[in-house]
């Protein structure tokens, strides 16, 4: 448990440290920022489409994450150390994965309702939308996880990363942003079965994404 | 006349450890790096392991680590209890983290490798003046001396050393040298490539694409 405790810590110190929570946030803020040049000023078109759009750029600042999850530990031999530990290496995924989620996504999430400012977001939809993205946050950093753990041995792989992952992240998107969209019809009202299907999405990557990334991570020790 | 510093104490290995090759083939994608390689060694020995560059030194290194798998033939380990023996790898790349000062990446290591806490006297490191400099401003040497930490901080039975002179100063060697005597003292078993001599090493195993050379020094 020491070493699981101490290898979050490790990560979150990490991204922070390197500037990645910052770089990931900013970017969250600049293409949020620049929606309502592309869509023009009509703020009932913008705050419809808010929970769809704050959904998408969501997933790409995540996407835009996962090139650090065991990239610069692959590169530096850190991943080899751990190779060694009597942890089994799902655990070592699941460990790097909470300071993930822990260091990256729990500040995008803090930035939602501000960011849904800038998008003219009705206030009541908010907690609505982020409890999808809190439920759907277990399945996209653990799928995340298995992109960047199967990308590794390849050089440049943050492309591949991105590419693996995208078509994973599509159900999550889809139940995500529905259910964000129907709450503003039911007037901020959460939609359960949604956000059911979102935890269910969340408890299966939780017990199978481990056991792919930390296969994938074994063949790149080789 | 200076006190000669034990490092290891109250550390039980397994006394009658046996590291085995039985004619052991490696490959690397579709290239055939050494084959029919046999050896032995014991606990409380250590192998110095030559050849030129591609001939696979690392490559037995990671063997043994057990992040390759033999093309073919065998590599056991042997002995009462020796499924718990645990080695330590000091690769090329140094698994150091830029970002993050001396001190901390020593507690981290401490802790990550199970370390019961109690204090630990790193000054033959020769960084007690860096504790609070990142890892990223030091020297290649400083940082390879930071490596050594782990030989100090957690006991593992075998040693697996990849070119462990690399960037070290003569008194950086000493300290090797020393860390090694004693590690074998205790039991502890060493293989190390390297392109240098090694003054600790009981055998040299010479890697040639086929008859390897195993000789006691």
């Amino acid at each position: 448990m020491g070493i699981f405790l101490s290898l979050c810590h490790q990560h979150m110190l990490l991204a922070w440290r390197s500037g990645h929570t910052t770089l990931i946030v900013t970017f969250l803020f600049i293409a949020v920022t620049l929606m309502p040049f592309g869509l023009g000023p009509e703020l009932a078109l913008l705050s419809r489409l808010a929970p769809g759009l704050l959904w998408v750029v969501l997933l790409m600042s995540l996407l835009l994450s996962l090139d650090r999850m065991f990239q610069a530990d692959y590169e530096d031999g850190t991943l080899e150390q751990l190779g060694l530990l009597p942890l089994p290496m799902e655990l070592i995924v699941l460990a790097k994965s909470l300071g993930h989620f822990i260091a990256l996504f729990v500040p995008l999430l803090i930035s939602v309702p501000v960011a849904g400012l800038l998008l003219n977001i009705e206030a009541a939809v908010l907690p609505a939308l982020m409890l999808t993205m809190l439920a759907g946050a277990p399945a996209l950093t653990l799928l995340g996880a298995i992109g960047a753990a199967l990308a590794l041995s390849v050089r440049r792989s943050a492309m591949l990363t991105v590419l693996l992952v995208m078509p994973l992240y599509i159900p999550v998107l889809v139940f995500g942003a529905t259910s964000s969209t129907r709450a503003i019809a039911m007037s901020g009202q959460i939609d359960w079965p949604a956000l059911g299907i979102l935890a269910l999405m969340s408890c299966a990557a939780l017990f199978m994404a481990p056991l792919a990334a930390a296969a994938a991570l074994r063949v790149a020790l080789r | 006349m200076v006190q000669k510093q034990v490092f290891f104490q109250s550390v039980s290995f397994v006394n009658n450890l046996v590291l085995r090759a039985e004619n052991l083939a490696c490959a690397r994608g579709a290239r055939k790096v050494f084959a029919q390689l046999d050896f032995q060694l014991k606990a409380g020995g250590a192998m110095a392991v030559y050849g030129a560059n591609g001939s696979g030194k690392t490559s037995l290194l990671r063997l043994i680590a057990g992040f390759l798998t033999p093309r073919d033939g065998a590599l056991s380990l042997s002995g009462d209890g020796h499924e718990a023996t645990q080695c330590h790898y000091l690769g090329h790349t140094d698994g150091l983290k830029a970002n993050l000062t001396v001190a901390e990446t020593l507690s981290f290591t401490a802790r990550i490798l199970g370390h019961d806490g109690a204090a630990l006297d790193l000054s033959m490191l020769g960084l007690t003046a860096h504790q609070q400099q990142m890892v990223g401003d030091l020297s290649a040497g400083q940082k390879r001396r930071l490596m050594l930490a782990r030989l100090i901080i957690a006991p593992r039975q075998i040693w697996l050393l990849d070119e462990p002179l690399t960037a070290l100063d003569e008194q950086g060697r000493q300290l090797i040298d020393q860390l090694a005597q004693d590690h074998l003292a205790t039991g502890g078993m060493i293989v190390a490539a390297s392109h240098e001599r090694l003054g600790f090493a009981g055998h040299r195993l010479q890697l040639n694409r086929q008859n390897h050379d195993m000789a006691a020094v």
